[in-house]
């Protein structure tokens, strides 16, 4: 009996020093780096080849299914101080509420490698990754310039132009585009685009200034917002919105059933838009580089180095290899992550990508010239992306459901203010 | 091992009395004192593992969550404030907490009101006498067996408001669509079937166990008197149910007022915490994780926590009080016999 009481307390002893060196050590003289991304960042053949070319690193990769989870825990682990990988990913909604919290990441200007400079990325993206005391958190991966993709056939049908020059006129404001989308609700009776929200994050995504402003003050009711808010909504009142909110199975069912005729695209929505509307829908979509207002970004992601990393130097040379331009081109050809690198977007291999299911279309020369249009990066403060997705979106929603237009602002005014007060 | 040892050492004072110097006791070896602390500590040494986790996992999450309740305190925060009871104040009088809590006893009452008497009926299905009684018993319990986020998915699909096949029936049955996401009531009422259909099962089989037990002389003594089949499951069956009742209708207490993942899968946006476009079928629960891991106030989170265990234990008392009425009126007669 003793014997099993001791060894009860020995194995509560060895769970105890197991938990000491459970970070990141170095074992056998090798140094042990993590690294922690989520869905597919297509690291993993890169991860072997830095092993390959540094004989004294050893690398753990931890990969977490979706995005959600994963910056939960994130947070979780940076409020308890341990548990996190030395290089973290790091998504574009997410990233202001780290860049609120510099004091518990490295900065990377400080011990990256001197010849990473902020020139190595297209310039918003390098000032995404920037805290506003001027701590450099992270460095870029992928971008998600926005296009507008169509369906051809349909706007054929309606009687509107559908080829790659004529749509140009249709798709060059906000205005002209929902012009456009009455027409085709007129002549159709059906739905322009998916949903409002997706409209209007991109609207809002292209203003001077998101929902706070450069001091963290509320900036939800800004004229500009406001504007946006009731074009939306009272083209989704004309019947330009199919009500199907975004990656729910009713979406995916959307692009089955033909249930509208445009949607806002950044470049990863190619692959959602194949996926879910099928070979029965093969050459029927389209992509134009006219989008909007000019260009716009939506998603992407960043590596940073948290303070809690033990060989933080080590790290910042791993995530600084993996953001070349070099690596970010393979990753591409893997996952189709667009890289956010100058090089990389003036690459051969980038440019010569085409895309077969939207008719063979040069993809990859397309949103590059998309990613280029992008001007500033807006200032995103702390709980831009919560407001986006807890305020502006179901109330939006709720609009579509049958809540009059003002009083779904006001229930995304409060919401608003709820999250950021 | 342990049991002669013990009737050893308690014999030797005894052996040793009639020796004229008291003070010198034959001394126990080592041995034998490791086996009086065997025997007097090891039954604590056993169930010791239980409390330890139970103490790590359970008691300290409990009070550090009321001692949390006290403080102004996001995750990130590197220190918190302490702000007294003034958390629960602005609980009492936040909205969105009031109308979760009407939420949750609406879509309680809509599943756990029916599954009660569901189940109930369904067990005495049961125990009539059936073909393959195993099979039907096993095919009761299938849903209770499937991933609670296979069911969500499913069911999301079945309520979906455009294209769900829910609504095709509505229609073909000449009958209006319903907004199953937008309209509060019908919100509640997908989501109570999703709930009902995982449980139902499982406490059928559970009451069957319960009436499986009841002795057949007490129904045949019944039936001599002359009640029918009603007057028997009424009389006697269902008050010699009374303390499964009990326990079924407290566990479906505690699990209903926690519902989460049935509302949080039904809603349409992915990985939503809000619980439909304003919040119409969010749940306490649901709001608690929003607000402890989406908008990272722990300190107002922990308050939720705490209204919602208090909200737990006094509808749990209402019930067993309302339980323990409503079959307990054969008992009642079986006294006076």
């Amino acid at each position: 009996v003793l014997a099993g009481a001791i060894a009860l307390a020995a194995v509560a002893g060895l769970s105890a020093c197991g938990s000491d060196d459970s970070g990141s050590g170095s074992s056998g003289g090798k140094i042990e780096l993590s690294i922690g991304t989520f869905t597919e960042f297509g690291y993993e053949g890169l991860l072997k080849d830095y092993q390959r070319l540094h004989s004294n690193i050893k690398i753990t990769h931890h990969k977490t299914g979706e995005g959600g989870p994963y910056h939960q825990q994130l947070l979780t682990k940076l409020a308890a101080g341990s548990g996190l990988e030395d290089v973290v990913a790091i998504e574009e909604g997410h990233i202001p509420d780290v860049l609120d919290k510099p004091q518990l990441f490295n900065n990377l200007a400080e011990i990256g490698p001197k010849d990473v400079k902020p020139d190595r990325w297209l310039d918003w993206k390098y000032q995404q990754g920037v805290a506003k005391d001027g701590t450099w958190i992270g460095y870029g991966t992928d971008i998600g310039p926005l296009a507008m993709c169509y369906r051809k056939d349909l706007l054929t049908k309606a009687g509107l132009p559908s080829d790659p020059e004529g749509v140009k006129a249709l798709f060059q404001t906000w205005d002209s585009y929902f012009q456009a989308g009455d027409k085709y609700v007129k002549a159709t009776g059906k739905p322009w685009f998916d949903s409002d929200s997706q409209v209007f994050n991109s609207m809002v995504n292209q203003l001077d200034s998101g929902y706070l402003t450069k001091d963290d003050k509320l900036n939800i009711e800004s004229p500009d917002i406001k504007k946006a808010w009731d074009q939306v909504t009272s083209a989704g009142k004309r019947g330009q919105t199919a009500k199907l909110v975004a990656f729910s199975p009713e979406w995916n069912t959307g692009f089955k059933q033909s249930a509208f005729a445009t949607k806002v695209c950044p470049s990863w929505m190619l692959g959602v838009v194949e996926a879910q509307a099928g070979p029965e829908n093969a050459g029927k979509w389209a992509v134009t580089d006219v989008f909007p207002n000019n260009g716009g970004n939506w998603g992407g992601s960043f590596l940073a180095v948290p303070k809690q990393s033990k060989h933080p130097k080590e790290a910042a040379q791993l995530a600084a290899w993996l953001t070349a331009p070099e690596q970010q081109i393979k990753a591409f050809q893997k996952t189709g992550n667009f890289p956010s690198q100058v090089d990389a977007l003036d690459s051969p291999e980038l440019l010569g990508t085409t895309n077969d299911y939207f008719g063979g279309v040069k993809s990859g020369e397309l949103f590059a010239k998309q990613a280029e249009k992008v001007g500033q990066a807006q200032y995103k403060g702390p709980g831009d992306g919560k407001i986006q997705e807890n305020a502006t979106s179901p109330a939006l929603q709720a609009v579509e459901q049958g809540k009059s237009a003002d009083d779904g602002w006001q229930q995304a005014v409060d919401a608003a203010k709820r999250i950021v007060g | 091992m342990a049991g002669p040892v013990i009737t050893e050492t308690g014999r030797a004072p005894n052996r040793a009395a009639p020796a004229p110097s008291p003070p010198s006791q034959p001394r126990l070896t080592w041995r034998q004192r490791l086996s009086i602390a065997d025997v007097k500590w090891s039954p604590y040494l056993y169930v010791a593992p239980f409390f330890v986790i139970f103490g790590v996992v359970g008691l300290f999450p409990l009070l550090y969550t009321s001692f949390l309740s006290l403080f102004d305190r996001d995750l990130l925060d590197v220190e918190s404030t302490f702000v007294g009871f003034k958390n629960y104040s602005t609980l009492f009088a936040d909205p969105q907490f009031w109308n979760a809590l009407v939420n949750t006893l609406s879509i309680f009452v809509l599943s756990s009101g029916p599954q009660i008497v569901i189940a109930v009926l369904l067990a005495a299905l049961l125990n009539s006498r059936l073909r393959l009684p195993t099979a039907w018993r096993v095919g009761v319990l299938l849903p209770y067996v499937l991933s609670l986020v296979a069911l969500g998915i499913i069911f999301a699909n079945l309520f979906g408001p455009n294209y769900g096949l829910v609504n095709s029936l509505l229609e073909l049955l000449g009958l209006d669509r319903i907004d199953w996401q937008a309209n509060r009531f019908a919100s509640h009422l997908a989501i109570a079937t999703m709930v009902n259909w995982r449980w139902t099962g499982y406490n059928a089989l559970i009451v069957l166990a319960a009436m499986k037990a009841i002795p057949k002389d007490l129904t045949e003594a019944a039936m001599m008197d002359g009640a029918g089949a009603f007057r028997r499951f009424f009389s006697v069956t269902l008050p010699m149910l009374r303390p499964t009742l009990i326990f079924v209708v407290i566990t479906s207490t505690i699990g209903g007022l926690q519902i989460f993942t049935e509302p949080k899968l039904f809603d349409a946006m992915p990985g939503s915490n809000n619980g439909g476009s304003s919040n119409q079928f969010q749940t306490i629960t649901l709001y608690m994780y929003q607000t402890a891991f989406e908008t990272q106030h722990l300190g107002y989170a922990s308050a939720i926590a705490w209204v919602l265990f208090l909200v737990i234990v006094i509808v749990a008392i209402i019930n067993f009080l309302l339980t323990r009425r409503i079959a307990s009126s054969g008992e009642a007669e079986d006294g006076a016999r």
